[in-house]
């Protein structure tokens, strides 16, 4: 049994064409055209329990709605999805007892109160025991270094603070699966290390199983021995980024990717293994 | 149960002591009440000229029922429709739907420690002084004064199912300050608050009567004046318990089609 598993996953959004000019206008009041836009196009997908998976693509490829599709935010347009013994859309109050989130454009905190009040409030929130609560904090304390920050309210918190008392947030409960969506965006190279660091001990330590959405490619390099990568809403790779590696020929995963955005598929003998082209 | 019993008791605690960093805020609130509850104390006043009884109200009663109707207000008001509404438009509802929690639940009670926080440095020190300045009438006997306690608790609830259910109409329109004026003008109107709803003409009264908006101030307004009391009182309580569990059922019905139908922009 896996831990996460999705057949033919798609979800479809339907986008209301505006007519141009006056006369358009008026007719939009009476008939709207819509046009479907296909984000997620029926891609399977499955994790094992304690894998780390880098999940990529251009802007607008469908990364973030199968994020959203998999943490029960967005219901699917077709496909199953299972991820925890959990349908996520359906049994939302008990799977999201399982998940931690990071959305990192985002904040969860509270933005006005303390982030250590933000914290008691979560503890409450997921029925932390007491003491669990504070060994983890004492735990994400001593690698994120977070001391200085939990009697600051979120508002006053830089981008790196802030993404570091995110990231400790989502891990309070500890969660089974932990989504990330662009957890390093915006951040600087010490700031990235200490997030990764963090990440490679969490999944060491409770074999959280973690899903990143990401456009640094030093994410998938640092943490990630599989990367799956999306493009117009369907699967274009999924397997092991050394496989990428071999079937390229190339040292640097960013030209690689890059090659792949473009449409590209590799020249060297084995195109076989994990190319999924439909 | 007792766990998420425990959880709303501390998002009502938290969202006191939030206030408390907001007091300033207040400050100008007792100003616009203020402002707004003299304009209507002269007004009736001189509507009154003569000693007359206009819609079962003498000049007195008159007085004393606008002064609670805002002092009430100053106390159940909020901007749940407002919070609800910026949660949709801005797709922070994404966030809550990751939670293991009831969203309503905990919009309600982080409103309800608003409340509390506005009862005890708005309502009260606001009615307080104007008992000061200009004497009203205080209820007659212990038995309304509990009454209406629980009236205007009950008011509290019903006006904040109605904010919750003017924010999830923000989904289908898309267009909220129109939603929020509508409900405001709406409220206002039809509870009491501007005008007891027996001044209004007949056909008028019929239709409000089968509305749910007089059990937020007029009903309540009513009991503490003594003009509903004994079985009637119990009469308008039994009516408010029917406005919650229909309100509270249509909200959750709004809330399945906008969990259902969600698209957070972007990405």
């Amino acid at each position: 049994m896996k831990l996460i598993e999705a057949r033919g996953l798609t979800k479809e959004f339907r986008i209301f064409s505006r007519s141009e000019g006056v006369m358009g206008a008026f007719r939009d009041l009476f008939h709207r055209r819509y046009r479907i836009l296909r984000a997620v196009d029926g891609i399977d997908f499955a994790v094992d329990r304690g894998e780390m998976v880098g999940y990529i693509g251009a802007n607008g490829a469908g990364k973030s709605t199968t994020i959203k599709m998999l943490t029960g935010i967005l219901v699917p347009t077709a496909g199953t999805v299972s991820v925890n013994g959990y349908v996520p859309h359906k049994d939302r109050e008990s799977y999201t007892r399982g998940i931690g989130v990071v959305f990192g454009q985002r904040s969860q905190l509270w933005w006005d109160i303390a982030v250590i009040e933000s914290f008691k409030l979560l503890r409450r929130i997921y029925d932390v025991p007491r003491e669990d609560f504070r060994r983890r904090l004492q735990q994400f304390d001593d690698i994120l270094g977070l001391s200085g920050l939990l009697n600051l309210p979120v508002r006053k918190l830089s981008l790196g603070q802030r993404m570091r008392c995110d990231l400790a947030a989502a891990l309070l409960h500890n969660p089974a699966i932990l989504f990330l969506d662009e957890p390093t965006i915006g951040l600087d190279v010490l700031a990235k290390s200490k997030i990764r660091e963090f990440l490679k001990e969490i999944n060491n330590e409770y074999k959280t199983t973690v899903i990143l959405t990401t456009h640094d490619l030093g994410d998938i390099e640092a943490l990630c021995p599989r990367v799956a990568i999306i493009d117009r809403g369907k699967m274009l790779y999924d397997g092991s980024v050394d496989n990428l590696y071999s079937q390229w020929g190339q040292d640097k995963l960013e030209d690689i990717v890059k090659r792949i955005y473009m449409g590209q598929k590799p020249t060297s003998g084995s195109a076989g293994g994990g190319w999924d082209i439909g | 149960m007792v766990n998420r019993l425990l959880l709303y008791l501390e998002l009502i605690r938290m969202e006191f002591v939030n206030n408390l960093a907001y007091r300033s805020f207040y400050f100008t609130g007792i100003l616009n009440y203020s402002i707004q509850i003299g304009a209507y104390f002269f007004l009736w006043d001189a509507v009154y000229a003569g000693n007359r009884v206009i819609g079962g109200l003498d000049r007195e009663e008159m007085i004393t029922y606008v002064i609670i109707a805002w002092v009430v207000r100053s106390f159940y008001f909020s901007n749940l429709d407002r919070r609800v509404g910026t949660d949709i438009r801005e797709g922070k509802i994404a966030l809550e739907l990751i939670r293991p929690y009831s969203y309503q639940m905990v919009k309600y009670a982080r409103s309800f420690g608003e409340a509390i926080f506005r009862m005890l440095f708005f309502a009260l020190p606001a009615g307080l002084a104007i008992y000061l300045i200009r004497p009203f009438t205080l209820p007659i006997g212990w038995d309304s004064v509990v009454m209406f306690v629980i009236a205007v608790l009950g008011a509290f609830v019903i006006n904040a199912q109605i904010s919750m259910i003017a924010g999830f109409v923000v989904f289908f329109t898309k267009s909220p300050t129109g939603v929020y004026k509508a409900k405001r003008v709406i409220m206002d109107l039809l509870s009491g608050l501007l005008l007891p709803i027996s001044f209004y003409p007949g056909w008028a009264r019929d239709i409000i009567q089968l509305l749910p908006f007089q059990a937020v101030s007029y009903l309540p307004n009513m009991i503490y004046l003594g003009q509903i009391s004994g079985a009637a009182a119990f009469k308008v309580l039994g009516l408010q318990v029917f406005w919650i569990t229909v309100l509270g059922l249509l909200a959750h019905l709004f809330w399945r089609f906008a969990v259902k139908h969600v698209v957070i922009q972007g990405g």
